[in-house]
């Protein structure tokens, strides 16, 4: 099979290929997990037959025994949706790693003094000791939240993130955070996203929503923001990786909508607060914003729509799609603003679509972009042949099979093994993935993106997302690096073989 | 009984949400779907059905209380 596939590097694999292509990787597993990874694993076949609905087994607890890059509830709520919420200070509630090898790594931008009026970088942790476990942590939160609020005195709010010690020693964090509120007359939200709830992070991102819906939305004397305007929108799910939801915001405001909300890159209390008056919510990240989009849908009646700025082809789809929710000086502005730029990525596009238009990509991430980016790398002529989710839903995998293409290969929380078998035979020329993937690809010598944090550049949404996409790419994958992987002395010690054989 | 959120699909079915079991379903048959009575058994794609008391038709996505069948 194997031999096969190096032979036809360049075409795609056809459904029966794929199929054995799975078959052969499940092979190594006992019977048990073969079963059970063998319904994780499939291949999209939306070409003949129309309508598919098929989808893989999704949200379900990783294998003991694999390598999974999953996170836990705290790296969701902490992490993901909490953290980026400049003006609160989030505090990591217990033992002191899990707030410090997650502080700053996501690069969530804001703007503000750092350590003054926004916290977003800053690890702030409870420091669970021994006696922290034996006697109870409540006593060390209430001092705490005091001495915080006395040595940051210009934060909005304090949340308490739970992390494992807190759940499975039972402290009472909601009566602690009642007090704690009342005394430093600030919201204190408790968020009980102790780390072995649910199978993935994914969890975590639903009880930050509803933690949000509980103590930010229902809380006295909050949301006493700017007049609501007819055209106030808010920015769902863009956590302003390396700038997102800056790059995403003006072209909203540039077709004429206020955006008086960012959740929760380079977001505000206030902005929070303030959303539940908004005309229209826009959904960037679908898997961990739904929930609280559709509690304002079902309590305030706002309608959300998700939308793609990934690439000029979703970008103008979904600002048509925004604008459709509007009046008509909204859907001129939207126009507008697609002719303006159009030229612009049309140069991107004739700069970088010769030196990689063909080439194959395989993506494994989180949120929604296992199925946005398609579209960018469309864009540049590039064919996305594998993609797959850390922690998606079915709705996730529903919504992917408009994206690919048939016979694409489709994997939910891939174990370390299955991925490298995957990319070993399909040979993709790029691998889109996270930093636990990063150098065990390199290593074999394929082109590597980390889509989580865009390695480190970004933004990569909207038309000034796009141009630094594509350079992106082409720097990576068109880089001369690649062709030194193999030290000399083994390309000779390989060749002397080969010719003694 | 568990708290469960039903919602409109994209392709105008209902979807069955169960956070505490994180479990997302579709639904395939509603027993009630009148506009004064609205609720009854729901079966789900997955085999499993729940009933949830008939009520006059809400505006989805709806919170409700429902009941395990089986």
């Amino acid at each position: 099979m194997g031999r096969a596939l190096e032979g036809k590097n360049m075409t795609k694999l056809s459904k029966d290929e794929a199929q054995a292509l799975i078959n052969d990787v499940l092979e190594v597993y006992p019977a048990k997990a073969r079963e059970d990874r063998a319904k994780h694993l499939d291949f999209a076949d939306g070409g003949d037959g129309g309508e598919s609905q098929k989808c893989v087994t999704s949200n379900r607890k990783s294998l003991p025994g694999v390598m999974t890059i999953r996170g836990c509830a705290y790296a969701g709520s902490k992490g993901v949706v909490w953290g980026p919420i400049k003006d609160m200070i989030h505090i990591s509630h217990g033992p002191v790693g899990c707030g410090q090898y997650s502080r700053a790594g996501r690069r969530n931008y804001y703007i503000g003094t750092t350590g003054v009026d926004s916290f977003g970088t800053m690890n702030f942790t409870s420091d669970f000791q021994e006696k922290d476990i034996v006697f109870g942590g409540d006593k060390k939160l209430a001092k705490l939240i005091g001495e915080l609020d006395q040595l940051f005195p210009l934060n909005r709010g304090i949340s308490v993130q739970s992390e494992c010690p807190i759940g499975l020693i039972g402290d009472d964090i909601e009566a602690v955070s009642k007090s704690s509120s009342r005394e430093i007359n600030k919201p204190v939200v408790p968020v009980r996203c102790e780390g072995f709830r649910g199978v993935s992070q994914s969890l975590g991102h639903h009880i930050a929503n509803d933690s949000i819906r509980d103590y930010v939305f229902d809380r006295e004397d909050g949301g006493s923001g700017p007049e609501p305007g007819p055209y106030d929108v808010a920015i769902l799910g863009d956590y302003n990786i390396g700038g997102d939801a800056w790059s995403s915001r003006i072209l909203l405001e540039e077709m004429g909508l206020r955006v008086v909300a960012q959740w929760s890159g380079d977001g505000t209390l206030a902005e929070m607060e303030q959303t539940p008056k908004v005309k229209l919510n826009l959904l960037h990240c679908y898997r961990s914003m739904n929930y609280i989009s559709r509690h304002m849908e079902e309590k305030y009646g706002i309608p959300w729509i998700e939308y793609n700025f990934f690439g000029p082809t979703k970008i103008a789809e979904s600002l048509r799609k925004i604008a459709s929710y509007f009046d008509d000086s909204i859907k001129e502005g939207a126009e507008k603003v697609i002719a303006r730029y159009q030229p612009m990525m049309q140069a991107v596009i004739d700069k970088y679509k010769p030196r990689l238009e063909g080439k194959k990509v395989m993506l494994y991430v989180g949120g929604l972009r296992p199925r946005h980016v398609i579209g960018a790398y469309e864009d540049l002529g590039m064919e996305v042949v594998g993609t797959g989710y850390e922690f998606g839903h079915k709705d996730d995998y529903q919504r992917t099979n408009e994206h690919v293409n048939n016979a694409t290969l489709i994997y939910d929380d891939v174990t370390g093994f299955e991925f490298e078998e995957f990319v070993k035979r399909v040979k993709p020329d790029l691998v889109g993935s996270g930093v636990k993937e990063k150098y065990i690809f390199q290593k074999m010598g394929v082109p590597f993106r980390q889509m989580h944090s865009w390695d480190y550049s970004g933004p990569y949404h909207g038309y000034d997302g796009f141009a630094i996409f594509a350079k992106d790419m082409d720097m990576t994958l068109n880089n001369p690096c690649w062709g030194s992987i193999i030290p000399p002395w083994k390309q000779a010690g390989e060749t002397e073989q080969a010719a003694v054989a | 009984m568990a708290n469960i959120i039903i919602s409109q699909a994209v392709d105008g079915s209902l979807t069955f949400y169960m956070p505490k079991k994180d479990l997302e379903e579709k639904v395939q048959s509603l027993e009630f779907t009148q506009a004064d009575k609205w609720g009854g058994e729901l079966k789900l794609a997955s085999g499993q059905s729940y009933y949830i008391d008939p009520i006059i038709e809400p505006r989805l996505p709806k919170s409700l209380r429902a009941r395990r069948m089986d």
